[in-house]
């Protein structure tokens, strides 16, 4: 089991794993590619680097899925047999009236979900939106993908 | 690295300074609010890594109780009151009775963490403002009881990872039946850290 911290990005393959911990507003893109057995993810901060992804392209939609393309494609995935799976986009923090900054969530599920078109990757499940964090597991053996909320049985997706 | 130069002895010494005026300032007022003598040691401040900050309460998935404050004023930034679940309910226990009854917090429990999490972060820009000269305002407590990483991220995503560290005051709050640990954590957004560097050598030098 690999660990994909905040803003970042890996792709493995065979028998392993990818997990990242306490998803919130940010938003867990999970690649898989069934024939190669190539898996990959992501966790994505915010929805758009603008040009400017600087050291850490992983944590914009944008540059963050340009990079996990890559990463698996390096490992033997081609790029029309990549399906996605989401997770995470939760508004953590509300206040009745203000939906201003707490929105990023949604923000970053809607640019996910249109990168994820305009490079033709469609997306199979979801789990995303709501209040709560989710911790997420994506294995390489067969694409399945855990997500966990806190006191929470986990589910697959 | 500007950010390095950040953590220094004399600047850390002036930041537990800081935290140990407005945590006293704090809990007097939390004193009234709870209905029992209330008293607050900082036993530590630190400057941690973004990265590390849900580490440090323990695990990151970690269940905690989070009040979030929005800065604005002379910098901008986020503010955070984290504790677990089990202290909190410990704490408002006094004015909240049913509060040990459940693991979920009902909305009065809730509003008054949200109260709580004010308090401490009122009295504590108070004194980082007498220290600093600086004017800074918190917005309305936002409450969130998740785990840890997904609660701090919040405020992560805020400083869009220009600045990389943020303030920790460890605070031990004893009251009449336990000592319970909570932290507030204090994130600058981009160019607030110079700021607030800035301000701090202002304070150092006088």
């Amino acid at each position: 089991m690999y660990r994909v911290g905040m803003a970042d990005a890996r792709a493995v393959t065979g028998s392993d794993s990818l997990r990242t911990v306490g998803l919130g507003s940010c938003v867990g893109v999970a690649l898989y590619d069934a024939r190669a057995a190539v898996a990959g993810l992501a966790h994505i901060m915010l929805p758009d680097s603008r040009g400017d992804a600087g050291a850490t392209p992983a944590k914009y939609a944008d540059s963050g899925i340009a990079l996990l393309l890559q990463l698996m494609q390096a490992q033997g995935a081609k790029r029309n047999q990549i399906v996605a799976k989401l997770a995470g986009g939760a508004q953590m923090f509300t206040v009745a009236g203000r939906k201003d900054y707490a929105r990023i969530g949604p923000r970053n599920v809607e640019a996910v979900e249109a990168v994820l078109v305009s490079a033709r990757i469609p997306v199979v499940s979801r789990a995303v939106g709501g209040h709560k964090g989710r911790t997420i597991e994506l294995y390489a053996q067969d694409g399945s993908l855990t997500v966990r909320c806190a006191d929470v049985q986990a589910i697959t997706i | 690295m500007d950010n390095i130069r950040f953590v220094n002895e004399r600047t850390a010494d002036l930041l537990r300074e800081i935290g140990n005026i407005g945590t006293a300032h704090a809990a007097s007022a939390l004193s009234e609010m709870l209905r029992q003598p209330v008293s607050i040691q900082v036993p530590r401040v630190d400057l941690v890594p973004f990265d590390d900050m849900a580490e440090l309460i323990g695990d990151p998935e970690q269940v905690v109780v989070g009040v979030y404050l929005t800065l604005s004023g002379d910098f901008t930034g986020s503010l955070f009151f984290v504790q677990t679940p089990q202290a909190a309910k410990s704490l408002i226990a006094e004015v909240l009775p049913d509060a040990l009854a459940t693991t979920r917090l009902s909305d009065m429990e809730i509003s008054a963490l949200a109260e709580m999490g004010n308090i401490m972060a009122a009295n504590y820009l108070s004194s980082l403002m007498t220290f600093t000269g600086l004017q800074l305002s918190a917005d309305v407590p936002m409450v969130a009881v998740d785990m840890a990483q997904a609660v701090l991220s919040v405020g992560l995503i805020r400083s869009l990872g220009v600045s990389h560290y943020a303030l920790v005051v460890h605070t031990r709050i004893h009251h009449l039946s336990a000592i319970e640990d909570a932290h507030v954590f204090l994130l600058p957004d981009p160019g607030a850290e110079r700021v607030l560097q800035n301000a701090l050598g202002v304070a150092l030098d006088s």
